[in-house]
This record gives C-alpha cells, sequence and structure tokens, in this order.
C-alpha cells in the first residue's frame, strides 16, 4: 500500500489547501506565542488545591447530609425515589446475594441460581446459551466470586428491568409523536456524550452512595439505547402496513397492539440488549459510588495496582458481559424464528422439555435452601488466588523482561509526544489557548460550534480547572490521533475486503460489549500506572466503534465509482485516496465525533490508574471530603469538554453530509409527476 | 358514413345501470397537499387555476381537483390515470385515510365527511374494505390471523372470527395455506390474502389500489379473473384504481380517466374507446383492439332501402368480434336492434375495417 506514496499526497494537498494553510499558519502563531509567553497566565492549580467555587460545593455537600433527613424535598422526592428503588433492589439482592438473617445466605444459594439462569437461557434463547450460562455462572464461583457476582448481576438487573419500565413507554411515545420526539431526542443525545463517570458525583450528593444511587445511576445511562430502539421500531412499521390497518377500521389503541408494537419487537429486542450491556458496563463502574460487586474489587485491586486481583474480577466482568450479550442476542434471534419454522410438535417437545427442566431447577433451588454446600460456593473449588497470584506473577514477569519494550515505548512516547503537547496546552497563556480551540472550532465546525465552545471553555475557567482541563483534552486528543490512525487503516482494509469484515466483526462487537473497567486491566499490567497508560486503553477502548463506522463508509462508497477508477487504471492506493476516502469523508468525520467521544469516557476512567487531571479529581472528590466540590467541578469540566468536542466535530460531520451530492437528502414532496405522453 | 356516436352528454351522467340506488356519491372533491391547503379550496380565485399554477404560487400540491361522480351499487367502476394523476390520493379519500381538502361524499346515503372518527371506523370495519398494492399484510402473522385481522379489530371472539377467515380463504384459493406466514407466499398469493382480508369484513364496498400492478402479468391476469369471478358471485360494489388500460377495459362497468388530479371521461369501456373526450385519452385507447371493445351500436350505417326482408338481427350491444361469424356468414347486411328498435345495420366491411383497424374515414 505504500508502493506509489510521493504523488497522491502532494493532490490532496492541493486539493485542501486553504483550509490547511489557515490551521498550519495557526499552529506556527501558537507555538511562537508558547515560546514567549510560557508560564504566564497557565491558571495553573495544585491538586490539593482548591478555588472558592469548590469549598462553595464542599458546604452545599454538608447542608445536604445534615438537612436531607428534615427537606421536604429530600424527605419525600429523592429518599422516595431511593427507597422505591432500594425495593426493588432489595427483592433481587435477597434472591441472589443475602439476607440478613442467620448466614446471610440468599434466597437461592449458587446451585439453584446457575440452574434458575440456564433455565430461562433455554427458554428465551437456545440450548447453546444456556449451556454459556451454565458454565459462566459455575465460572463465577471457580473464580472465588461468586458473591460478587451476584450483586452485579442482582444491580443490573434491577437497574435493566427499571430502564425498561421507563423506557419502552417513553420510546413508543417518542415514536407515535414527533413533538414527543423532537423533546427526547436531544435529551438522549446529551446523555450519550456524557462520560458514565460523571454522574456518579451529583447522584451521589442527592441519593447518598450506595446501591440505590448505583442503580439510578445505571439507568440514566442504560435507559437511552432502549428508549432510541423502541421509537425506532414504531416509526420503522411499513407506512403501507399501517394504512391497511386503518382501512380495517382500527383504533389507536388497537393500531399500537397489533401492529407496531409487533413489529418494532425486533427493534426493541436490540434496545434490550444494548441496554443490558450499557446497565453492566455502568454497575461495575458504579462500585466508586459504593456500588458493591465485581466492579468493586476491580477498584480496590486498581487503587491498590494489585494486577492479579484486578484481573480475576476483571475477568468475571468479562464471563458477564460474554453471556449476557449471547442470551439477549439468541433471545432476539428467538423472537423472530418463534412463531413460524416450528411445528406444532416440536413446539410441544419443546414445552415438555422446558416444563422437565423446571422441576431441575426446583429441584436445584430446594438443595440451594437445604445443604450449605449448594449455598454457598465451595471455597475449596476456587482457583481465584491461585489465578490471581499466577497473573501477578507473570505481571511482574513481563514488566521486568519487557521493561527494555514497554518502559522504552511509554517514556519514549511520553517523553517526545505526550510531554511536549501538554507543555504546549498548559504552559501557554489560557487566553492564547482558547483562541486556538476557537479558531479551529470555526474552520472545522462553523460559527454556532464556535460559539458553543467559547462558552464551554468560559465556563471550564469559571469551575477553576482549566488547567486539568487541558492535560484531559490532551490526552484525549493524542488518544483520538492515534485511534482515527488505526480507524482509518483498519477500517479501510476491513471496508474493501469481505473475508476480513467476517473474521473481525465478531472481534469487534465483542469488544464493544466490555465494560469500559476491564480494559484498563491488561494495560496497567503491561505499562505500569501512568498517563500513557490511561491514553492506550483509550485506543484500544475506541478503536472498534471507529473501525466499524469507517468501515461501513467505505464499504457504502458505490461499486460504480470504484470500478470506474479501476477501469481508468488506478492503482489499489489510488482508488483509496482518490476515491474511497473522500467518498467516505462524512463517516470518517462521525468516527471522529464517536472516537472522541468514548477516548474522553476512557481517559477520564483512566484517572484510576494515573491518568490524573480531571479523572484524577473525580476519583479523589468520591474519597476526600475536603474534595468533593472539586471533584463535582471536575465532573462538570468534564462534561464542558464533552459538549464542545462533541459540537465541532458533529457540526463537521453535517457540513460534510451536506456537501457531497450523493448524500444530498432528496426533497420529500408529493408532487404529481406530470403525465407523460 | 360514420356512425353516430352517442353524445358526450354521458359525461358524470347518471351510471349505466340505470336507476339502480347509488353506493358513493362525490361532488367537488378537492384534496390539497401543503400548507396553505385549506384557504386554496376554498378560495374561489385559486380554484380556477391550474395546478400547476397553484404549486408555484403557494407551494401546495393538488391532487384531487373538484372531481364530482357517482358509482351504482352492484357496480365496478375503475379510476384510471397515470401515475401521479391522484387516483390512490382519490381512493383513499373515499373513506378519509387522506382527509379531502373540500367537497362532499356520500355512501348509501350517508354523509362520509360528517362522520366522526368513531363512526368512521365503523364504517371501514363494516362497509368499505380496501385492498392495497404493497399488500399491508403483518408479516408477524399466519395467513389465517391475517384474513381474521379485520374482524378481530371489530371485536370478534376467535371461534367465529377463525371460522369466517377459513370461508374467505377458501373462496379466494388459499385452502391449505391458512398457517404460512406473509414472506412463504408469492406475490399472487399474498394479494389472494389482502383480498381474503378485505372480503372477511363482508362489505359492501371494495376498493383497490392498483391491487395487481405488482404482480408478474399472467398472475395479473388470474388476478383479474379472481375479481370477475368474485364480482359475479357476490356482486359487491367495487372501485379499482388502474394505471392499465387494458386491465380497466377488462373489469370496468364504467370508467374514469384522471390526468393531473382532474376528471377528462367518464364512460363504459366502449364510450372511451368509440369516443374519447380529446386527444389525451385518443392517444390513450389508441393501442386499444378496438373490435375487442366496440359493441355494434358504433359501426352500424343506415339502414339501406334495398335490404332484402327476413335478414338477421343482432343486439346492440354485442361486441364487434363476437359478432363476426354472424355477419360474414350472412349475405346481407345484418340489422342491429336495440331492445325492439332498429337502429341500423352492420355489413362485412364494416366489420372487417374494424378488425384490421382501418381508421374511420370521416
Amino acid at each position: 500500500m505504500t508502493t506509489t506514496p510521493p504523488r497522491s499526497p502532494r493532490t490532496l494537498a492541493t486539493r485542501i489547501r486553504p483550509r490547511t494553510w489557515l490551521i498550519v499558519g495557526i499552529i506556527v502563531a501558537w507555538l511562537l506565542a508558547w515560546r514567549l509567553l510560557d508560564g504566564l497566565w497557565t491558571l495553573s492549580l495544585q491538586s490539593a488545591e482548591v478555588t472558592p467555587l469548590h469549598l462553595w460545593l464542599n458546604e452545599v455537600n454538608v447542608w445536604v447530609s445534615n438537612n436531607r433527613d428534615s427537606n421536604p424535598v429530600f424527605v419525600y422526592l429523592f429518599d422516595g425515589i431511593r427507597g422505591a428503588v432500594g425495593a426493588l433492589a432489595g427483592v433481587f439482592i435477597a434472591l441472589f446475594v443475602k439476607t440478613d438473617v442467620g448466614l446471610q445466605l440468599p434466597e437461592i444459594g449458587w446451585l439453584g441460581v446457575v440452574a434458575l439462569v440456564t433455565w430461562v437461557a433455554a427458554a428465551v434463547g437456545n440450548l447453546r446459551v444456556a449451556l454459556l450460562t451454565a458454565v459462566g455462572f459455575t465460572a463465577f464461583g471457580v473464580l472465588g466470586l461468586f458473591g460478587d457476582a451476584m450483586w452485579t448481576f442482582a444491580l443490573t438487573l434491577t437497574a435493566v428491568i427499571i430502564s425498561c419500565l421507563i423506557g419502552i413507554p417513553i420510546g413508543i411515545w417518542a415514536g407515535l409523536s414527533r413533538r414527543a420526539e423532537a423533546v427526547v431526542t436531544p435529551v438522549l443525545d446529551f446523555m450519550q456524550t456524557l462520560p458514565s463517570f460523571v454522574y456518579l458525583a451529583p447522584l451521589a450528593l442527592l441519593f447518598l452512595i450506595g446501591p440505590p444511587s448505583a442503580v439510578i445511576a445505571t439507568v440514566i445511562y442504560a435507559a437511552p439505547p432502549i428508549i432510541r430502539l423502541t421509537a425506532h421500531g414504531i416509526r420503522a412499521g411499513p407506512a403501507t402496513i399501517g394504512e391497511a390497518v386503518d382501512s380495517l377500521g382500527a383504533n389507536r389503541r388497537q393500531r399500537l397492539w397489533t401492529t407496531l408494537l409487533p413489529l418494532a419487537r425486533n427493534s426493541i429486542v436490540v434496545g434490550l440488549n444494548q441496554t443490558v450491556m450499557a446497565a453492566l458496563s455502568m454497575v461495575t463502574i458504579a462500585a466508586l459510588i459504593a456500588a458493591p460487586g465485581l466492579g468493586q474489587r476491580v477498584v480496590q485491586a486498581l487503587q491498590s495496582l494489585n494486577v492479579g486481583n484486578a484481573f480475576v474480577a476483571g475477568l468475571a466482568i468479562v464471563v458477564m458481559a460474554i453471556v449476557l450479550d449471547r442470551v439477549t442476542t439468541a433471545a432476539s434471534r428467538r423472537a423472530e424464528i418463534s412463531a413460524r419454522h416450528s411445528t406444532d410438535a416440536r413446539r410441544r417437545r419443546r414445552v415438555v422439555a422446558l416444563g422437565a427442566g423446571l422441576l431441575v431447577v426446583v429441584g436445584a433451588v430446594y438443595a440451594s435452601r437445604t445443604f450449605l454446600w449448594a449455598a454457598r460456593f465451595p471455597d475449596g473449588l476456587s482457583i481465584g488466588p491461585w489465578l490471581s497470584s499466577v497473573v501477578g506473577g507473570a505481571t511482574a514477569w513481563v514488566q521486568g523482561a519487557l521493561s527494555i519494550l514497554t518502559a522504552n515505548l511509554k517514556d519514549g512516547i511520553t517523553i517526545a509526544i505526550i510531554n511536549p503537547f501538554q507543555a504546549l496546552l498548559t504552559g501557554s497563556p489560557f487566553f492564547v489557548v482558547a483562541a486556538v480551540i476557537l479558531a479551529i472550532a470555526l474552520i472545522v465546525g462553523g460559527v454556532r460550534a464556535t460559539v458553543v465552545s467559547a462558552l464551554c471553555l468560559a465556563l471550564v475557567i469559571a469551575v477553576g480547572l482549566w488547567e486539568d482541563a487541558m492535560v484531559t483534552l490532551g490526552a484525549t486528543l493524542i488518544a483520538t490521533v492515534v485511534t482515527m490512525a488505526i480507524g482509518i487503516v483498519v477500517g479501510v482494509v476491513m471496508g474493501r475486503s469481505s473475508r476480513v469484515d467476517q473474521w473481525l466483526r465478531p472481534v469487534l462487537d465483542a469488544a464493544q460489549t466490555m465494560p469500559a473497567f476491564v480494559y484498563l486491566i491488561p494495560f496497567l499490567g503491561l505499562f505500569g500506572p501512568s498517563r500513557f497508560t490511561a491514553i492506550v486503553a483509550a485506543v484500544i477502548y475506541a478503536s472498534p466503534v471507529v473501525i466499524k463506522i469507517v468501515a461501513e463508509g467505505i464499504g457504502a462508497v458505490s461499486a460504480e465509482a470504484v470500478e470506474a477508477a479501476e477501469s481508468t487504471g488506478a492503482s489499489g492506493w489510488q482508488t483509496i485516496t482518490k476515491v474511497q476516502l473522500p467518498l467516505a469523508a462524512a463517516s470518517i468525520t462521525l468516527a471522529t465525533n464517536q472516537g472522541l467521544i468514548y477516548v474522553l469516557s476512557m481517559v477520564v476512567v483512566g484517572g484510576l490508574v494515573g491518568g490524573g487531571a480531571l479523572g484524577y479529581d473525580v476519583v479523589a472528590g468520591f474519597s476526600q471530603s475536603s474534595l468533593f466540590g472539586k471533584g463535582l467541578a471536575a465532573g462538570v469540566a468534564i462534561v464542558l469538554l464533552g459538549i464542545m468536542l462533541d459540537r465541532i466535530t458533529k457540526s463537521a460531520t453535517q457540513r460534510r453530509v451536506t456537501r457531497l451530492p450523493g448524500t444530498r437528502r432528496a426533497r420529500t414532496s408529493t408532487a404529481p409527476i406530470p403525465a407523460a405522453h | 358514413m360514420r356512425a353516430t356516436a352517442p353524445s358526450r352528454t354521458q359525461l358524470g351522467a347518471p351510471p349505466a345501470t340505470g336507476g339502480a340506488p347509488l353506493d358513493f356519491e362525490v361532488s367537488n372533491l378537492w384534496k390539497v397537499f401543503g400548507a396553505d391547503s385549506a384557504r386554496i379550496a376554498s378560495d374561489e380565485s385559486m380554484r380556477s387555476h391550474s395546478a400547476a399554477d397553484i404549486l408555484a404560487s403557494t407551494g401546495c400540491v393538488t391532487a384531487v381537483r373538484d372531481l364530482s361522480f357517482s358509482v351504482a351499487r352492484g357496480e365496478v367502476f375503475v379510476v384510471m390515470g397515470l401515475s401521479g394523476s391522484g387516483k390512490s390520493t382519490l381512493v383513499r379519500c373515499l373513506t378519509r385515510l387522506i382527509e379531502p381538502t373540500a367537497g362532499a361524499i356520500s355512501l348509501d346515503g350517508h354523509d362520509v365527511m360528517a362522520l366522526n372518527p368513531k363512526e368512521l371506523r365503523e364504517l371501514r370495519r363494516r362497509k368499505v374494505s380496501m385492498v392495497f398494492q404493497h399488500f399491508g399484510l403483518l408479516p408477524f402473522r399466519s395467513v389465517l390471523d391475517n384474513v381474521a385481522f379485520g374482524l378481530e379489530i371489530r371485536g370478534i371472539g376467535p371461534a367465529e372470527r377463525y371460522a369466517t377467515a377459513r370461508e374467505v380463504i377458501e373462496l379466494v384459493g388459499l385452502h391449505g395455506y391458512e398457517a404460512r406466514f406473509p414472506d412463504q407466499l408469492s406475490g399472487g398469493m399474498q394479494q389472494r390474502v389482502g383480498l381474503a382480508r378485505a372480503l372477511a369484513a363482508d362489505p359492501d364496498v371494495l376498493l383497490f389500489d392498483e391491487p395487481f400492478s405488482a404482480l408478474d402479468p399472467l398472475i395479473r391476469r388470474d388476478m383479474q379473473a379472481e375479481v370477475i369471478r368474485l364480482h359475479r358471485d357476490m356482486g359487491k360494489t367495487m372501485v379499482f384504481i388502474t394505471h392499465d388500460l387494458n386491465e380497466a377495459l377488462k373489469l370496468g362497468d364504467r370508467i374514469l380517466i384522471m390526468r393531473n388530479g382532474e376528471l377528462v371521461q367518464i364512460g363504459t369501456g366502449d364510450e372511451l374507446v368509440g369516443a374519447p373526450a380529446d386527444e389525451y385519452v385518443a392517444d390513450f385507447v389508441s393501442d386499444v383492439a378496438r373490435s375487442h371493445v366496440l359493441t355494434l351500436k358504433w359501426v352500424v350505417t343506415d339502414v339501406p332501402h334495398d335490404l332484402p326482408s327476413g335478414a338477421s338481427t343482432l343486439p346492440a350491444n354485442t361486441i364487434i368480434s363476437d359478432a363476426i361469424p354472424a355477419v360474414l356468414g350472412s349475405s346481407s347486411p345484418v340489422l342491429v336492434v336495440d331492445g325492439d328498435t332498429v337502429i341500423g345495420v352492420v355489413d362485412r366491411d364494416a366489420i372487417l375495417r374494424e378488425v384490421a383497424g382501418v381508421p374511420h374515414i370521416c
């Protein structure tokens, strides 16, 4: 692919010259300003330092905790919500995790749980996923984490149920009413640009820490997919069918129940799958506000830098992600084939088999309530501690033996790229950096994006965290550049070759279902805690989505355009650079948008493994009450960065889309075509 | 030598079946799409403008323009026009699936425009059913459940609605396919399901919106025969939308030709072919095999003075091609009678001229 590079870059450059030179000019001016004014007006704030705003937020925190028992808003509203959510969570906690009596055993012990979930998997899916479920849930016990896994499972289940109870009606409403959609969509867009991290502090303020607020945070994070996909499913029902149903005299209720909902069923189940995966991801992160479970094991291990323990807990999370994903995916396939293709005899056989299975479940549940060995997973069967020490040992060896490689790579990139860029961002006067950002926003995104960006930057300054925000921004930009490089290369290969696509797609799908947390663990093992580790984890976390969008864009380039290029004798490289990439420009811009959002959310989580800056401020805010206000402010700053990056890249995408002739939307008009003679 | 064609006063005149009660009566119907639609239909000055002028000046699209016609009970009434002529909008206006902008519609003497939503649903449930070009079947329901759907909407219990549905399925020749799903059927079969669904409600009127346009020619011919058979057996009123002139001539008792939302001509098939109202219709019907459409009354000549007595007779509504054996086998011109009245004669030359497609010499 690199055989004929000399010509194409030049032609590419001539094509986009004015904007590129403008941006180069801005950067040169920035470098000059930095040289001249290094260290002046940097708005720096040490990690233990706080501003009056942060102190005031601390006071708010103190006021809330002093007055929450007397203030009616808290007593009736927030405590009411908290109580209701806690009651529902309590049911599942008592069922799967622990009761408050005697040995604090759960209502259903591990054997009963394994039998029950296996049966459910068989009922909603098929035998294969049932087997996977049985193995997966037993694996929690073997890893020595059955109790923690059940905490995570119970909280995820609670959050998913609440998400569906709230999300499906809202989705239906948004699907039926244009006006509702106009209200709901921007809210969902906003919710989904927020890194999951930032929900936690304000929720802890309102709902205290612990399982209920973890569930509430999870619902906020996990409800958008099912709302979106329910609305989509309702709206996507073919107009011809809707009209036919109207012609039969159906009223609105009949139309919804007999036609729109059944037509939307597949879409809703896909939404359920995404909601389940998002919920699992958030429940693990909610460990930061004292949600028990696997996430807490990871957090504890990360904070004590015990890679072995983090690995074992991370593995359990991965297992749960795989099981939940496979079961819900199988359920969506089943929804499609259920009624048809199955004869009466087959259906009867299935019912008999499930009935028999149910007897086994009842037996297992009974056993798990009778025998201790079936109630609590026997410690003797656990390989968790052993695995932890093996991984710990291996990590130590890797860090020692490969230190030439890993340490040099880390130090090299840190010194050559991360440090200078960070110095440029934090060392220049704030108004210079702000001016550069706004100038680029103007060139790339347009006036409105610039206004939004200016507002965001002003607020970042107002919350007093300019320097930390710039460090986070720097790490985000570096990680995004790397992610885009990987994404474009792999995405082009994938978009051009269906064989690569077939092989790579399942891997990417699997990678996307993993909770953000577990991405940190292997890189912590390899590189130890550092900014570099956080950036690498962010790159790996964001790559799948970027690769997929780029591949989709390349794949969507019309075969005729490619054929035409090849028929004029274009080489593979020329076809890519002159035909496919330009035509996929809108997709690439969209991929940049998604890449930035993903990277930002991960860079922030990287605060746990030495990423520092805003992420660290947030984490520190959870653990030290004197830094609570600063943590909250850091959360706000993260949101502001997210909005700014999202607005700039989104309006860049829209500009691209409207500029491309092929993608311009056809005017929807019912104008009659003049009759031809 | 030219035949005396019926005058064009037939336009919009009472239906050919004469005296039968009316099902649909539509007068001055307008449908204008766009923000300003209401104003345009009520504004006299706008009404006189052409559709193109209205589009240019207001951005509103005139789909149906001041249409009036009536459909007799038991009649097959065909609306024909090219795509974009407004015929599909027109048929949807009849049951207000698309709300007309102005005008009056009455069904069986009842004012359709005055119905409230509940009454309108009752009308759709019991009186008027529709068959769609793209079938509009529910993909997640079996054939049986699709056919029973309208009855389910009406609130009829499972036992009764499935019994009715099975009968109707039998009627349209789908016996044995009850448990299949729409995507397991061919297009023709799916449209039989659509037809069965419409029939299951036992409506007075069936509306067909280009029901066979999506089918291949052989299947289309079968389905046309099916509709003719059903009409013969059940005698339901049918309003049939098509862009295919041959289909219109084959099925229609009367045909309404539309262009740009406006009525161009209403008449029986032989009236359209024999006396096209304008160039547009003439162009349309120019490819039609006249001898298969026109009746003898279109080719009669005055009775010659030297006609031998005892000449054979034929009714005036005999299709020319059906008259060929009798006329060619007769040594003298054949008398054409309408009831007891002799309206003229046809001879071999007249018949052969039509069969050969030689234009009239006026």
